[in-house]
C-alpha cells in the first residue's frame, strides 16, 4: 500500500515539477508548483515526518507560492511570447542536466544502504513536533535565534526594496 | 743601443701618426713637418742599417702559449728586407716632401699626414715582419690606411665609394690569405718563417694541400697587388690625392704583394701547380690592363692600369720561380712609376685639377722640367735602353722565353701595348697644341714638387745598371746576355711607339673607339651586378624572415594569442545568467566525475 | 515499502528538473520557481535520510529534520527578498525577460 502511495505521490511531484519548467504562462507554472509542493508534503508524511510535511504545506504552498502569485498578478504577467530559441545553448543545458542525472543514478545505484528498506520505528509514540521542538531549543538554539534575526532582516529588506522611489 | 735602430725605423712614423692625431690636429703646418721629420728619421736609420753587414734586433714575445701558438714580434734583416727598407722609406720620404707642396692648401692636411705616417709604419712593418701573423696584422693595417688615404676627400661620393671598394676587395683577399696562413700553421705548428723552412717536408708530403695553401696565400697578394679578378679597386683608387697614388699604388703597397710572395717563396715555390696558376694570372692581368689602358682618357687612370700591367709582370716572374727578377722589376718600377705619378700630379695641380688628357696638350712648352722627367719615366716604363725598365723587363722576358713560351708571347704583346699607350699619353699631353684654357695658361710647378721628380728621374736612369743595382738586389742574368730576347723586346717597343705616333699625332680627340676596352671588359659592371643581386637576395630573405616569422609569428603570434584567449575568456562573463548557471552545472558534473568516478 | 534509493532517485530527478529550469527558462519568476524546486529536492533527500538513520530509541534522526526546518525558513526569506528585487527590476525595466536586463555586454 505504502509503495503505491509512494509512487503515486512521487509521480505527481515529478510531473507537475516538469510542468513548472515547461509552461509558458507564469500563473500556470505557479499553480503547478503548488501541486508539486503538495505531493512533496505527502511524501514527507509517508516518511513519518509529519511536522515537516505540515510546515511544507503551510509555508511553502501557503506563503511562498502565494507571494509568487501576488507578484505575478501584480505585474499582470502574461504568457511570454516565444523568442528565438538558442538551440546550441539549450542543447548544452539539456546535456548537462542529463549528465548530472546519470551521475545521480550511478551513485545511488552503487550506494549500499540505498537498497535497504527503512527500519521500522519502535518508539512509543512518534511525537515529532515535541522531538523537533526539543532538539531545536536544546541543541540548535543559537541557529534558531539567528534564523529569527535573518527573517527580520529579510522583511526589512523587502520593505526597503519595494518603496516606490529608491532614494 | 745599436740593436734598437731597426725598431726606430718602424716606430718613428707610428709616433708621428699618434702625435698628429692626438696633439697636432689643429696645427696643420706642424703636422706636415712632424710627419716629414719622422719619415726622414726612418730613411736615415734604414740607410744606416743597410750599411751594416750583420744586424739583428731584439725580439719581444707577444703571444706565448707553449706548444700551441707563439707569436714573437721579430724583425727580419736580410738583404731583401734591408733593400726594401731603403726603397720604401726613401720613396716615402720623397713623396712626403712632394706632399708639402701638393697638399699645401688642403683643409684636411693633418688628417692626411697622420694617415700617411701610419701607412709608412704599416708598410715598414710588412717589410720587417718575421712571422705570418705579424705580417698579416701589418697587411691589414696597410689596407686600412689606404682606405683612409684614398677616401681623403670623402665629401666626394666617388672618393668614398672608391675607398670602400679598395677596402672590401682587399678584405676578400685577406680572408684567403688568413686561411692560407692557418693551413700552413696547421701543418707545421709554427708561424715564424725561419721555423717553417726546415719543416717544409710536412707540407710537401701532401701536394694538393700545399697547392691550396699556396694559392690562398697568393690570394692575399692578388688583392694587394691588384691581380685579376681582384684588380678592380686600383683604378678607382685614383680618386685619392696624387701623392697617395704615387706612394701606395706605384711604389709601395702594391709592391707589398710581390714582396710577400718573395718572402714566403719557400711555400710558393714548393708547389708547381700553384706557380702555374700564379704565372697565368699575372699574364692575364698584364695583358688585360694594357688593353684597357689604351682607351682611357684620365691621366691617372692610364697610369693606374699601367701599374696593374707591370704588377702582372712581377707576378709572372714570381710564378716562373724567379723572385730575383720580380724584385728587380719591383725595384726599378718603384722609381719610374713614382716619377710618372708625381709628374702627373704636377700637371694636374698646375692645370687646376684637370685630369682628362684631351683637355691638355702642348705642355712641353709650359712645364719643361716636368716634361723632361716625365719623358725619362716613360722611356723607362716602355723598356727603352739604357733606362732601368729595359733591364728589369728584359730579365722577365728572358725568363719567360726560357721556361714558358705562351707566357712569353703574352708578355711580348703586352710590352708592345705598353709602348703604345704610354706614347699615346705622352703625345696627347705634352706635344701638339694646348686644347684648353687651363693648358694654355699653365706654369711650371714649384720647386718643392720638382726636386723629388728630378731625384727619381736620375734613379730611373741608373737604376737598371748592375753596378748600381747589385748592391740592392740580386740582378738576374748578370753574366750572360742573350741577344734574341732583348731584340724582340726592342722590336715590340718600336712597333708600339710607331703605331701610336701614327695614330695620335696632331689629334684633338680620340680616334679609336673600342667599347669593350673603354668599359674595362665590363668586369666592374659584373661585380656591381653580382654584389647587387646577392645583397638583394639576402635583404629579401631577411625581410621575409623579419616580416613573417618574427613579426607575424612572434610578435603578432603573442599578441594575437593573448587577444584570442582574451576574447575566448570574455565569453565567460557576458552577464548572461543562464550561461553562468550552465557553467556552474558543468562544473558540478565534472566535480562529481572527478571525485566519484576516478 | 519504498527503499531509500527510490526516494533518493526521486529527489535527484526533481533536482535535475529544477536545474534544467534555471538553465533553460528566460523568465525570472520561473527561474525563481525552479530554484524552489531544487530546494525541495534537497529537503526530500534529507528527510529520507532522517527516516533511514533510525536511532537506538527507535525514532528517526531528527537532526536532519531540524535542518530541513531551517532550510524552509531560509528559502522563504530568500524568496521574499528575491521577489522584492524582481519588483524593483520590473519597475525599472518593465520586463522580466532575463536577456533584457543583462548590462554586462560582450
Amino acid at each position: 500500500m505504502q509503495l503505491i502511495l509512494f509512487w503515486a505521490f512521487a509521480l505527481l511531484t515529478l510531473v507537475f515539477g516538469g510542468g513548472v519548467v515547461i509552461n509558458r504562462n507564469p500563473v500556470a507554472s505557479a499553480l503547478n508548483l503548488v501541486v508539486s509542493f503538495l505531493g512533496l508534503a505527502a511524501l514527507f508524511m509517508l516518511l513519518d515526518a509529519f511536522f515537516i510535511g505540515v510546515i511544507q504545506v503551510l509555508i511553502y504552498a501557503g506563503a511562498v507560492m502565494v507571494l509568487f502569485l501576488f507578484i505575478i498578478m501584480l505585474f499582470n504577467l502574461r504568457a511570454e511570447k516565444l523568442r528565438r530559441i538558442n538551440w546550441p545553448a539549450a542543447a548544452g543545458g539539456i546535456a548537462v542536466a542529463i549528465a548530472f542525472l546519470s551521475q545521480v543514478f550511478y551513485v545511488v545505484g552503487r550506494f549500499k544502504p540505498a537498497q535497504q528498506r527503512f527500519p521500522p520505528l519502535t518508539g512509543s509514540k512518534i511525537d515529532d513536533v515535541h522531538n523537533i521542538g526539543r532538539l531545536l531549543f536544546d541543541s540548535y538554539n543559537l541557529p534558531f535565534q539567528i534564523i529569527g534575526v535573518l527573517v527580520l532582516v529579510a522583511s526589512i529588506g523587502v520593505i526597503v526594496l519595494s518603496t516606490r522611489q529608491l532614494r | 743601443m745599436n740593436r734598437l735602430v731597426p725598431w726606430y725605423v718602424l716606430l718613428s712614423p707610428l709616433a708621428s701618426a699618434v702625435g698628429i692625431t692626438v696633439l697636432f690636429r689643429r696645427a696643420k703646418a706642424l703636422s706636415s713637418v712632424v710627419s716629414n721629420a719622422a719619415v726622414l728619421v726612418s730613411f736615415v736609420c734604414s740607410c744606416w742599417i743597410f750599411l751594416q753587414p750583420n744586424i739583428s734586433a731584439p725580439e719581444p714575445n707577444w703571444i706565448d702559449i707553449p706548444g700551441i701558438f707563439q707569436v714573437p714580434l721579430g724583425l727580419t734583416l736580410d738583404k731583401l728586407s734591408k733593400t726594401m727598407l731603403v726603397l720604401v722609406s726613401g720613396v716615402g720620404a720623397l713623396i712626403h716632401i712632394y706632399s708639402l707642396g701638393y697638399m699645401r692648401d688642403d683643409e684636411g692636411k693633418s688628417r692626411y699626414f697622420a694617415a700617411l705616417s701610419l701607412f709608412m709604419f704599416a708598410m715598414l712593418g710588412i717589410v720587417l715582419a718575421n712571422n705570418f701573423i705579424m705580417l698579416f696584422i701589418f697587411w691589414e693595417l696597410v689596407g686600412f690606411t689606404s682606405y683612409v688615404l684614398i677616401g681623403h676627400w670623402f665629401e666626394r661620393d666617388a672618393a668614398a665609394d672608391a675607398a670602400k671598394k679598395a677596402f672590401l676587395t682587399n678584405r676578400v683577399g685577406d680572408f684567403g690569405f688568413m686561411v692560407g696562413i692557418l693551413m700552413v700553421w696547421m701543418a707545421t705548428g709554427s708561424i715564424v718563417f725561419s721555423d717553417i723552412v726546415p719543416q717544409m717536408s710536412k707540407l710537401t708530403v701532401n701536394p694538393g694541400y700545399l697547392a691550396i695553401a699556396a694559392l690562398l696565400i697568393f690570394c692575399g697578394a692578388a688583392a694587394k697587388s691588384a691581380q685579376f679578378p681582384l684588380h678592380v679597386w686600383l683604378p678607382d683608387a685614383m680618386e685619392g690625392p696624387t701623392p697617395v697614388s704615387a706612394l701606395i699604388h706605384a711604389a709601395t703597397m702594391v709592391a707589398a704583394g710581390v714582396y710577400m710572395l718573395a718572402r714566403v717563396a719557400f711555400v710558393i715555390q714548393s708547389s708547381q701547380d700553384a706557380l702555374l696558376v700564379i704565372t697565368w694570372i699575372g699574364a692575364v692581368t698584364a695583358t688585360m690592363s694594357a688593353l684597357i689602358a689604351t682607351q682611357q682618357d684620365d691621366i691617372k687612370r692610364i697610369l693606374a692600369y699601367s701599374t696593374l700591367s707591370q704588377l702582372g709582370y712581377m707576378i709572372m716572374a714570381v710564378g716562373l720561380a724567379s723572385n730575383e727578377a720580380a724584385i728587380f722589376h719591383l725595384f726599378t718600377h718603384a722609381f719610374f712609376k713614382a716619377l710618372l705619378f708625381l709628374g702627373a700630379g704636377c700637371i694636374i695641380v698646375m692645370l687646376h685639377h684637370e685630369q682628362n688628357i684631351w683637355n691638355m696638350g702642348g705642355l712641353a712648352r709650359n712645364l719643361p722640367i716636368t716634361f723632361l722627367t716625365f719623358a725619362v719615366g716613360t722611356l723607362a716604363l716602355i723598356g727603352c735602353p739604357p733606362f732601368s725598365g729595359f733591364f728589369s723587363k728584359d730579365a722577365i722576358l728572358a725568363l719567360a722565353y726560357a721556361r714558358n713560351v705562351p707566357i712569353f708571347v703574352f708578355a711580348l704583346f703586352t710590352a708592345a701595348l705598353t709602348a703604345f699607350y704610354m706614347a699615346r699619353l705622352f703625345i696627347v699631353v705634352f706635344l701638339g697644341k694646348p686644347r684648353s684654357a687651363n693648358a694654355k695658361s699653365s706654369d711650371e710647378a714649384p720647386l718643392v714638387m720638382l726636386v723629388p721628380l728630378i731625384i727619381l728621374a736620375v734613379l730611373s736612369t741608373v737604376g737598371g745598371f748592375s753596378f748600381f743595382a747589385r748592391h740592392f738586389v740580386v740582378v738576374p742574368h748578370e753574366k750572360e746576355l742573350i741577344i734574341f730576347v732583348p731584340a724582340l723586346a726592342i722590336g715590340a717597343m718600336i712597333i708600339g711607339l710607331g703605331s701610336s705616333l701614327a695614330l695620335y699625332r696632331n689629334q684633338t680627340s680620340e680616334p679609336l673607339d673600342a667599347q669593350l676596352l673603354r668599359r674595362r671588359f665590363y668586369i666592374d659592371d659584373f661585380y656591381d651586378w653580382l654584389i647587387n643581386s646577392t645583397q638583394e637576395l639576402l635583404a629579401r630573405i631577411t625581410a621575409f624572415f623579419d616580416r613573417w616569422i618574427i613579426d607575424a609569428g612572434g610578435v603578432h603570434g603573442v599578441t594575437g594569442g593573448t587577444w584570442g584567449s582574451g576574447a575566448l575568456l570574455r565569453l565567460l562573463q557576458v552577464g548572461n545568467l543562464q550561461a553562468y548557471s550552465f557553467l556552474f552545472g558543468l562544473g558540478i558534473v565534472f566535480l562529481i566525475y572527478f571525485t566519484i568516478f576516478r | 515499502m519504498a527503499t531509500l534509493g527510490d526516494y533518493l532517485i526521486v529527489s535527484g530527478i526533481l533536482f535535475t528538473i529544477g536545474f534544467a529550469g534555471t538553465m533553460l527558462r528566460r523568465n525570472i519568476i520561473i527561474i525563481l520557481m525552479s530554484l524552489e524546486l531544487m530546494f525541495n529536492a534537497a529537503n526530500l533527500s534529507l528527510v529520507a535520510f532522517s527516516r533511514f538513520h533510525t536511532g537506538t530509541n527507535g525514532l528517526p534522526n531528527y537532526n536532519a529534520q531540524v535542518f530541513v526546518f531551517f532550510i524552509i525558513t531560509v528559502a522563504a526569506a530568500e524568496v521574499a527578498v528575491g521577489l522584492a528585487i524582481v519588483v524593483a527590476l520590473y519597475r525599472a525595466r518593465q520586463t522580466t525577460h532575463i536577456e533584457d536586463i543583462a548590462n554586462l555586454k560582450f
